[in-house]
């Protein structure tokens, strides 16, 4: 078990630095010269300032490998640089205080998905082609075409406006600091309501679609037929044998499919004013802060990597046959 | 031949999908005629009307037609969608074949970095990519493009592992073919199969992706209109005017909807085995 977590490791130590080359790689799109900076939404004098800034902070007159180098190590160290925003805060204190929103949402997101996702499947394999599995089809279709944004905005104008239900934007309402403890909570959670329903309708679409596949393939083992003809309640065939199987790709699945949720963030984030990684990756799009881009994009692609290796391990853990047999494709 | 086009028209829901995309094909390239105003003209009469006669579906906050502005964003969405896969498929399938045809060190490496494009949650990387670049219709293409191949390769190379055992490539290379020729006149021709499907099913994810690019104002600048920033518009206009939010997302559901039961009957046509869906999570915006 522990060589094969530190063969795991030891694969994805090359990933780890491909992402900091793909990134360098992306700084290195900058424009070469500051009057080709686009003027956008700064005044051209912020805008020169800022490629002044860069090339001191990125020491672009030097070597590309020097460079690479330089700010490679610098990385090691954590150190991402200073925001070229007007407040010049170091990077990492910025995704710092953002980064825990981000996961807390994406953690409840993954939760619920989960949860509903898996009696979904379950009941719409068991039942293939009856009315309940014709319904969730449907709705997997209208979850996959649904932009996320879109969904956002009518239920910001459904609940928000109409009906005046629910707080629309950030996460804390005006009056937060004269509520009482329990009252505040329930603000949190009214706030988190909405952002976390939109981010979880078009995962859960996905979650259930791969359940009810999963489990169509289990049921039909010769295994499911034994069990079943040795007189076994179909409640426990379904509920012991095949389930723990069909579970198995899912833990899988749920790793592939991380950076496709953080990367929903941006925009649920965005629309709702979330102070989380993706609300600071727009505006740091907006404001070409580019140092506020790169550390994000470094930090969230490690944090999927990371989290990818764990679905990786947990695999493992709990089928033998992976870590036993060849290495996974 | 024969045997898909009647496997595929027992199959409703795809022919559904197929006419409107067929529709929405016809509606794009005759936007210009069919449009009944000027989709870039403000009129300071008829602020944010709401739908009605001359304007079946409203005015936005400078009072330009909202269908007209739709009618033209449909061309935007279908080219980006078009020509973002047609890149994407160009790389997944040189990279995919010459990963797969090889094998050894040169598969290792391509798939390693497939691995690596697959570890950047897609938004994140799209948005720092844009931040450098000047944002216009092009650059959005190129980079939906260039960052969403992975999938095709991953087909590509599968297809050729199970392929190039088989007798006829064997017998091919026996007389001395090269390898250029033998990918592309011998395997290639008979992986198209699921890559076409993969194409079918990567449009409508390039129309989402463009859609929310332009949504957050870092897709297609305005006033060219496209469904995502009249989108961006109507967010600033929620209380006022609840038609700029409905139509536009509506028409991306409608649009995105018809070429994934599309794509999806197609599949089951060509080949039921393939019935499993694979890597649909994946092909899904984010």
């Amino acid at each position: 078990m522990l060589a094969y977590a530190l063969r795991r490791l030891l694969l994805a130590l090359p990933l780890l630095l491909g992402i900091t080359f793909v990134s360098f790689v992306v700084i290195h799109l900058a424009p070469g010269d500051p009057s080709e900076l686009q003027s956008g939404d700064l005044s051209m004098q912020h805008s020169a300032q800022a490629y002044k800034q860069m090339r001191e902070e990125y020491g672009l007159d030097k070597s590309l490998p020097v460079q690479y180098w330089n700010w490679l190590s610098r990385l090691v160290r954590l150190d991402f640089g200073r925001s070229f925003a007007p407040d010049g805060r170091p990077v990492l204190a910025k995704i710092g205080e953002r980064l825990p929103i981000t996961l807390l949402l994406n953690v409840v997101e993954m939760l619920i998905i989960v949860s509903l996702a898996v009696p979904i499947g379950v009941l719409s394999a068991t039942r293939q082609y009856s009315t309940f599995d014709k319904i969730t089809t449907m709705f997997v279709f209208i979850g996959f075409a649904t932009p996320d944004f879109w969904l956002a905005l009518l239920l910001m104008i459904l609940f928000g406006v109409r009906l005046d239900w629910l707080p629309v934007s950030g996460l804390r309402s005006l009056n937060w600091e004269y509520l009482s403890f329990w009252r505040q909570q329930w603000d949190f959670l009214g706030h988190l309501a909405l952002p976390i329903l939109v981010a979880t309708f078009g995962g859960l679409a996905g979650f259930s679609r791969y359940m009810r596949q999963s489990m169509l393939e289990v049921i039909r083992q010769d295994y499911i037929q034994s069990a079943r003809a040795k007189g076994l309640a179909e409640r426990v065939v379904v509920g012991k044998h095949a389930l723990r199987n069909a579970l198995l790709p899912i833990v899988t699945i749920l790793g592939l499919s991380l950076p496709g949720l953080i990367g929903g963030s941006v925009i649920v984030e965005w629309i709702f004013a979330i102070p989380g990684m993706g609300q600071l990756m727009v505006q740091a799009a907006f404001e070409r802060d580019y140092p506020v881009l790169m550390g994000n994009l470094v930090i969230v692609s490690t944090l999927t990597l990371t989290a990818n290796l764990a679905a990786d391990i947990a695999y493992s853990l709990v089928d033998p046959r992976i870590r036993v047999g060849r290495r996974r494709r | 031949m024969g045997a898909f086009w009647k496997a595929f028209a027992r199959n409703r829901l795809a022919i559904v999908g197929g006419a409107v995309v067929a529709c929405l094909a016809v509606l794009a390239v005759t936007a210009p005629v069919v449009a009944p105003w000027d989709p870039n003209r403000p009129d300071v009469k008829k602020i944010l009307d709401s739908p009605s006669g001359p304007h079946l579906l409203g005015t936005d906050q400078l009072g330009r037609d909202v269908l007209s502005r739709m009618l033209f964003g449909a061309r935007v969405s279908l080219a980006v969608g078009f020509v973002s896969v047609g890149i994407a498929a160009f790389i997944g399938i040189t990279l995919g074949s010459t990963a797969g045809y090889n094998g050894g060190v040169v598969d290792a490496t391509i798939m390693r970095l497939v691995d690596l494009m697959l570890v950047f949650p897609r938004f994140f990387l799209l948005l720092a990519v844009l931040a450098f670049l000047k944002p216009s219709i092009w650059t959005i293409m190129a980079v939906i493009g260039l960052t969403g191949w992975m999938g095709v390769a991953r087909l590509v190379r599968a297809e050729f592992l199970a392929l190039k055992e088989r007798e006829f490539v064997v017998w091919s290379q026996s007389i001395g073919a090269s390898g250029f020729r033998i990918i592309w006149r011998h395997i290639l021709p008979n992986a198209m199969a699921p890559v076409l499907v993969a194409m079918t099913l990567g449009i409508p994810a390039a129309i989402l992706t463009e859609s929310g690019l332009s949504f957050l104002g870092l897709g297609v600048q305005p006033p060219h209109a496209t469904w995502g920033n009249i989108l961006n518009e109507g967010k600033d206009a929620i209380e006022l005017a609840w038609w700029l939010s409905l139509y536009p997302g509506l028409a991306i559901l409608v649009t995105v909807l018809s070429y994934n039961l599309l794509g999806e009957g197609i599949r089951d046509a060509l080949d039921p085995r393939l019935r499993q869906s694979r890597g649909r999570i994946v092909s899904r915006g984010g």
